[in-house]
């Protein structure tokens, strides 16, 4: 137990990244099935318009910032220092601090559903309720004088500083500790497209918290900064959210497309079409995605100009993307395919991420957008890249890494009923709904009437849910099964080309017995060129210095909501609480003795 | 296990760089987009106030000026710090870090008296959306220049207690980089808030 | 690693620092000087960016090391900050109506 609260060790930080990440996304369908319950039949009672304003934002700000991002800081903490040859990440100790903070800032998040009495209000009332995107000036104290949007945006900064450190830290691993030999241009996709994600993590994360930051000077201390009143607009809220909210949506894929481009070259057994274009159209979609986020913005009437420029380059980032998929149907084109599970969620992952894409390129055109906004058919569309595309790269990287990270595969034949039922599940319960949008049903309403002839379709998107949530069962049987009656799993189950299939599953704390030196971009495969390398010995030849373990990130994390509780309950005692635990954490940690 | 043979500085890495500078690097392009959206905020709202004070009834170039010129000095201590530190001299690396960090408090002690005078002439950040994006603005600058003299004084004390020295000067190198940084940071505020009125 | 020692070691003498300080004072001076000459009214804005863009340079350059340090530091700054500066004027484009076509009139 000790052990694991005070670890640095990368791989366990990646474990507990996973059980966290998955229970916050279990935790964040479920609110996804009061959803589709509400909206099964017309004119549904099944909760209050006031516990459904919560369930959608509580449901999107849950699977973006407490799922799908720290399932992805999962893969980069177990896989990335293993891809690279490295024994741990650059900073360890910098990286508890990250999973500390993101544990705490998620249950800070959370603990809204069930505090309601501490504020003279009922349990299920006082979580944020102002949509993922929280627009202002509704997130005002005037429109909003509960203490749900406190904890969202007091979360939210909470939850930054935790992806802020950790991509400073990986920005330093990727770059700094790579085995010999590895040059940039052989590193593994999956380990390129993280290093993308970091750079887009670190600049785009600053600018949400100053809108945050704004936010809490305005419900806290009476200023102005989206106050109409005051001269202020509201929409400076909107141009701050969707500048860090562009970039987030390809921190959310890139990782996911990273993953797709390691299974899929392992199991058509070639490798991967056109590598040095994918890297490079990652990196170009980093750039781009920082161009186009006044698209989210098209109904505000921005004027010709503005909408024009915009809709040319959303059109344009479609460009590498598409480059992008034609390489991965190029990867599996004459290939020896082998249809493992994690290549069914690869191939999956293309097509659904493919028909997103092209929902999304529809509303890049701002007439067409003006139609489609606000209504269910970008919920169609937002969860088709989301889950068909991010959710199905993660599964893909799941099945295909689990044998790594815990020495057991997961069982094949649980893993296609879990495809298959979540593959017809997700279409079943998201297809539907570009016809609802289109046919003029408004997103985020708790109800709507008989009469606007979207009752079926609804009725089918519900069933299509329950289908995700029967698969996510087997899913979850199939972990449990593998715990105790899995099939071990050898240094290499797949016949992988990258580093991490070098070493034992689970690998050792110490990763490589010998740090190996790279000479090719495929080290494991026979190329023209290049003979496959020779996997580390079993045993080390000499002692291997393991970084110890260390309390004070932890206590460093700790500081962070206490100082978060000071506004929320009006107590200006906790901040200094706060800032005195934050300090002495950072002291410790300072100046205890630990040599990486 | 294997400390004993070399120095931390002695790993292997890479690029051959300093983990913790290039590190410190990528958090100081963080910083870029932090106080690049303050800045655009404080532009943006430029000139929309519906109500007084405005900033040419307010802001007092020349006391800000000295201020300015202050923490200009105090960049200039910080390096001068740094290569007393680097070339072993701990006798002015002390003398150097702890007058950066005295220029620094100078700093802020000027902005405490200039936010008092400007809360008894009537500006707080509930007045207008001067008073809001002014005082976010530099008061996020302020709070980096506390948490530089904290650094600083922790170096200080680190140096009277003998436990910093010419193996440490990347600490030092690095905590310049953030003072130096917080410095530019000022530089580019006086032009926008108070020189272009 | 011998060259990289000497990459990262290759920090100016205290002279430079000095006369860097000097010029930094120097500019310092003439921004002031020049808000209040009141010949200079009209071209002030990019007067003073020019001279507040030169005394970002030479501590970037001077004081952070980065003319003489490993290029790549420079990228892990240069890069966010040209984003930084980006975003700063397509928000003050849009804000002030020039992406709009509603000109000058009509901000936001």
């Amino acid at each position: 137990m000790k052990s694991w609260l005070t670890t640095t060790d990368h791989k366990r930080i990646g474990l507990l990244y996973f059980w966290t990440a998955f229970v916050f996304f279990l935790l964040g369908g479920i609110e996804a099935l009061v959803i589709r319950l509400q909206l099964a039949q017309p004119s549904g009672h099944v909760v209050s318009a006031e516990t459904y304003n919560q369930l959608f934002t509580m449901h999107g700000t849950t699977m973006v910032f407490l799922a799908l991002m720290p399932l992805s800081a999962s893969f980069f903490n177990y896989i990335v220092p293993l891809q690279i040859g490295a024994r741990d990440v650059a900073f360890p100790r910098l990286n508890a601090f990250s999973y500390w903070v993101f544990l705490l800032g998620g249950l800070f998040l959370n603990a809204s559903w069930f505090v309601g009495p501490l504020f003279k209000a009922g349990m299920l009332n006082v979580a944020p309720d102002g949509g993922w995107f929280g627009y202002a000036n509704l997130t005002e104290r005037q429109f909003s004088p509960g203490p749900n949007i406190d904890f969202w945006l007091l979360g939210l900064q909470i939850l930054g500083i935790s992806s802020l450190a950790a991509g400073f830290n990986f920005i330093v691993t990727i770059l700094n500790l790579r085995a010999p030999g590895l040059k940039l241009m052989r590193l593994p996709v999956f380990t390129w497209m993280t290093l993308v994600t970091q750079f887009l993590i670190i600049t785009a994360f600053p600018v949400i918290t100053v809108g945050l930051v704004f936010l809490m000077f305005d419900r806290f201390f009476g200023a102005h900064f989206y106050v109409h009143g005051a001269g202020a607009t509201p929409l400076l809220w909107q141009h701050l959210f969707w500048l860090f909210g562009h970039p987030e949506v390809y921190i959310l894929i890139l990782p996911a497309m990273g993953i797709v481009s390691e299974v899929l070259p392992t199991f058509a057994r070639k490798p991967l079409f056109g590598y040095t274009v994918v890297v490079y159209s990652g990196i170009l979609i980093g750039f781009m995605g920082w161009g186009v986020w006044s698209h989210h913005m098209f109904a505000v009437g921005l004027g010709p100009i503005a909408d024009s420029v915009f809709a040319a380059t959303t059109m344009l980032i479609a460009v590498p993307t598409g480059v992008k998929i034609f390489n991965w149907i190029a990867t599996l084109w004459g290939g020896d395919i082998r249809g493992t599970t994690a290549l069914h969620f690869a191939v999956g992952f293309i097509a659904m991420f493919i028909i997103g894409g092209l929902s999304g390129v529809s509303h890049a055109s701002p007439p067409a957008d003006l139609q489609q906004t606000d209504t269910y058919y970008v919920v169609a569309h937002i969860h088709y890249v989301l889950f068909g595309g991010t959710i199905m790269g993660l599964f893909a990287g799941i099945y295909y890494w689990w044998p790594k990270m815990t020495g057991r595969l997961l069982s094949e034949p649980l893993g296609k009923w879990h495809f298959w039922l979540q593959f017809i599940g997700m279409n079943v319960a998201f297809f539907p709904m570009h016809f609802i949008g289109l046919l003029g049903m408004p997103r985020r309403i708790y109800t709507y009437s008989p009469d606007l002839g979207v009752s079926d379709l609804n009725l089918v998107s519900t069933v299509g849910a329950f289908l995700i949530a029967v698969s996510l069962l087997v899913f979850i049987a199939n972990l449990w099964r593998t715990r105790s009656r899995g099939e071990t799993a050898s240094n290499d189950p797949w016949g992988g080309a990258t580093l991490e299939w070098s070493i034992p599953s689970p690998p050792p704390v110490y990763n490589f017995s010998v740090i190996p030196t790279i000479t090719s971009r495929l080290p494991r495969w026979r190329t023209e060129l290049h003979a496959p390398m020779q996997d580390p010995p079993a045993t080390p030849p000499g002692p291997i210095h393991v970084p110890g373990g260390s309390w004070w990130p932890m206590v460093a994390a700790f500081g962070l909501p206490l100082m978060a509780l000071a506004p929320l309950t009006h107590t200006l005692w906790l901040a200094f609480v706060g800032a005195g635990v934050l300090i002495v954490g950072i002291y410790g940690w300072a100046f205890e003795p630990f040599e990486v | 296990m294997t400390h004993a043979a070399h120095a931390p500085t002695a790993h292997y890495t890479s690029m051959g760089l300093d983990s913790r500078k290039m590190a410190f690097w990528a958090f100081i392009g963080s910083e870029c987009l932090l106080f690049g959206s303050l800045i655009s905020t404080y532009l943006v709202y430029k000139g929309r106030s519906v109500v007084g004070p405005y900033p040419h009834d307010i802001l007092n170039i020349p006391f800000t000026s000295v201020s300015t010129f202050d923490l200009l000095m105090s960049s200039l201590m910080m390096v001068l710090a740094l290569a007393a530190v680097q070339r072993g001299d701990m006798k002015w690396g002390k003398i150097w870090l702890f007058s950066t960090a005295l220029l620094g408090l100078v700093f802020l002690g000027g902005q405490v008296i200039e936010f008092t005078e400007f809360v008894h002439k009537g500006l707080t950040m509930s007045t207008n959306l001067f008073g809001c994006t002014f005082f976010v603005l530099t008061g996020t600058h302020g709070a980096h220049v506390a948490v530089g003299v904290l650094w600083l004084l922790t170096l200080w004390v680190r140096a009277l207690q003998g436990r910093l020295g010419p193996a440490n000067a990347m600490t030092v190198e690095i905590t310049g980089l953030y003072w130096h940084f917080v410095d530019v940071v000022w530089i580019i505020i006086f032009t926008v808030v108070y020189l272009i009125q | 690693m011998a060259d990289t020692e000497v990459r990262e070691h290759a920090h100016p003498t205290v002279d430079v620092y000095l006369r860097v300080a000097a010029a930094l004072v120097i500019l310092t001076v003439l921004e002031v000087g020049v808000f209040y000459v009141p010949a200079f009214h009209g071209v002030l804005v990019p007067v003073l960016l020019v001279l507040s863009a030169a005394k970002f340079a030479l501590v970037i350059m001077f004081y952070m090391h980065l003319k003489a340090d490993n290029k790549f530091f420079t990228f892990l700054f240069g890069a966010p900050l040209l984003l930084a500066v980006g975003v700063m004027v397509a928000l003050l484009f849009l804000f002030y109506g020039a992406l709009t076509l509603r000109g000058a009139a009509g901000a936001g």
